[in-house]
């Protein structure tokens, strides 16, 4: 694109880290969570905390899944390579959050379970959030990219944009008042997905160009 | 004197004592400082002399550390762990309690003087918070009829209202941007409800003085409704003829009600009232229970309520 000579961009460059790397990382906070929970030192109401404490886990993991664009193409900071680890570590920490809220929570209460779907806009608002992330997870390995081709995978892989909207409003919508923290979380979400809607809007009359 | 050094306390037999008077030791803090003529020294917990007041259910008491250090205080923080750090900048001593509106005896009270009549009582309560969690404390107070007696309420009085004292230099919640509540807190109950021998104020819990972060120096107890009802560090009690506004329901009045009594058959609009979890009760695994109508005290209450659409009264 830049015609030699020019002054190029300063590009930041990490060092590589193998990407099992990130898995490794990622995990130690769930390892934590369930030591300090099985020798009780997560507070009065353990169950609660280790429940919040995963579900917001798979938030970060989301938001840094989705910072991953910005960070490339404002700041040139190219961690593409960790995007599908941490997109998954989300997944996992979703499923272990709704795991908690099955077993630990509702003591796998079928029909309080039910309800709660139905009934509860937060728990409606979550389950539909983990449900989006499944077929994400899924076709999250090269070949499902093959499979699908590289422009279908894309555009399936944008049901992202709609559980970090998912995730946010699940954890609005469970607290009492206006907390700051959920709000927090949820312009951070808003931020990156804005970004990407006035990014689309701009860019899309650009015409083709071709290297001459 | 009511409140007297550690000789004749009505020890709570249910509490491990020894334990949490051992860490209050090792952290430097007297137990068991004589008072003298008046009231405790903020920061140091000192002995109350109780007796054994009526009502106390003989469920496993809530542990002290619990009791003391998960708290929904938000002039303090959401947090729950926030009140615990950050409620010893609250100065109870001197306290005065502001009682106004249609009662005989309007004044601006000192606090030994509110209490000094009353014998104080320890009274073991469940406490259910709207949130889906319980506990059992062990109050030590002195029944709020008492007090209302003692002010003479006119005729036309059919409510109380309490207000929480409005301190933004010692409230840290108080200076946020983004207020979480309308400040000061405030609460009511109608007359009647008030002078129910179950609703207490109270002063102290497992027989000392009432930590900052349980709403020192005093504090409203209603068990028989969720806990946002009993509304910390009182300055201000008005007797008023109409329903007076209260914290919770200002900020939501689809989720929270005037009487807010626990039922297990009116949710919450956002979750389940079914069931509670007892704090203290299996870690990780705690097992839930079902919630019971007026948190177990329909005996002393239902005919409060006798006729009303509790649905709509929620």
């Amino acid at each position: 694109m830049r015609a030699q000579g020019q002054p190029q961009a300063v590009k930041f460059t990490l060092p590589q880290v193998p990407k099992i790397a990130i898995y490794i990382v990622g995990f130690i906070p769930a390892v934590w969570l369930f030591y300090e929970g099985i020798n009780d030192r997560l507070g009065a109401d353990p169950m609660r905390y280790l429940e919040q404490s995963l579900g917001l886990w798979a938030l970060r993991f989301l938001i840094a899944t989705l910072a991953i664009t910005p960070l490339r193409q404002l700041l040139k900071i190219n961690l593409l390579r960790y995007r599908r680890g941490l997109g998954l570590l989300a997944f996992y920490y979703a499923c272990l959050h709704l795991l908690t809220y099955l077993v630990l929570d509702q003591g796998l209460d079928v029909a309080a379970i039910v309800a709660d779907i139905v009934k509860r806009p937060y728990i409606t608002v979550g389950m539909a959030t983990f449900i989006i992330l499944i077929p994400l997870a899924v076709t999250s390995n090269n070949a499902s990219v093959r499979k699908l081709g590289g422009h279908a995978w894309a555009r399936l892989h944008r049901l992202v944009y709609l559980a970090a909207i998912g995730a946010a409003l699940h954890f609005i919508l469970v607290v009492k008042s206006w907390p700051p923290e959920p709000l927090v979380y949820a312009a951070i979400v808003a931020t990156l997905l804005g970004y990407r809607l006035i990014r689309s809007l701009i860019k899309k009359p650009q015409p083709r160009r071709r290297a001459a | 004197m009511l409140i007297r050094p550690a000789a004749d306390i009505v020890p709570s037999e249910i509490t491990p004592r020894e334990v949490y008077l051992n860490r209050r030791q090792l952290m430097g803090a007297a137990a068991g400082v004589a008072l003298g003529a008046g009231l405790p020294a903020a920061a140091d917990a000192a002995q109350l002399s109780a007796v054994k007041g009526r009502f106390s259910t003989d469920e496993k008491v809530t542990s002290r550390e619990d009791v003391t250090t998960y708290n929904n205080y938000y002039e303090f923080g959401v947090d729950k762990a926030a009140p615990a750090k950050y409620a010893h900048t609250l100065k109870t001593v001197p306290w005065t309690i502001k009682v106004d509106g249609l009662v005989g005896k309007p004044a601006e009270y000192a606090l030994e003087d509110l209490i000094k009549s009353s014998a104080l009582e320890e009274r073991i309560y469940r406490m259910r918070c709207v949130e889906g969690w319980s506990m059992v404390i062990p109050w030590v107070g002195f029944p709020l009829a008492d007090l209302i007696r003692r002010v003479e309420p006119q005729g036309s009085a059919k409510y109380v209202a309490f207000e929480t004292a409005y301190r933004p230099k010692e409230m840290p919640g108080l200076q946020s941007a983004f207020p979480v509540l309308d400040w000061p807190y405030v609460e009511g109950l109608r007359l009647d409800e008030a002078m129910n021998p179950l609703a207490i104020l109270a002063v102290g819990l497992y027989g000392e003085t009432l930590p900052n972060q349980n709403g020192a120096p005093i504090r409203l107890v209603v068990p028989w409704k969720y806990g946002f009802k009993g509304i910390k560090s009182i300055s201000r009690i008005s007797f008023v003829e109409k329903e007076p506004p209260t914290s919770w329901n200002r900020q939501a009045a689809n989720e929270y009600g005037f009487y807010a009594n626990v039922n297990p058959a009116v949710d919450h609009p956002r979750w389940s009232q079914a069931t509670e979890r007892r704090i203290g009760e299996g870690g990780l695994f705690v097992k839930r229970r079902p919630t019971v109508l007026f948190n177990g005290y329909a005996e002393q209450v239902a005919s409060l309520y006798a006729g009303m659409d509790l649905k709509k009264f929620y």
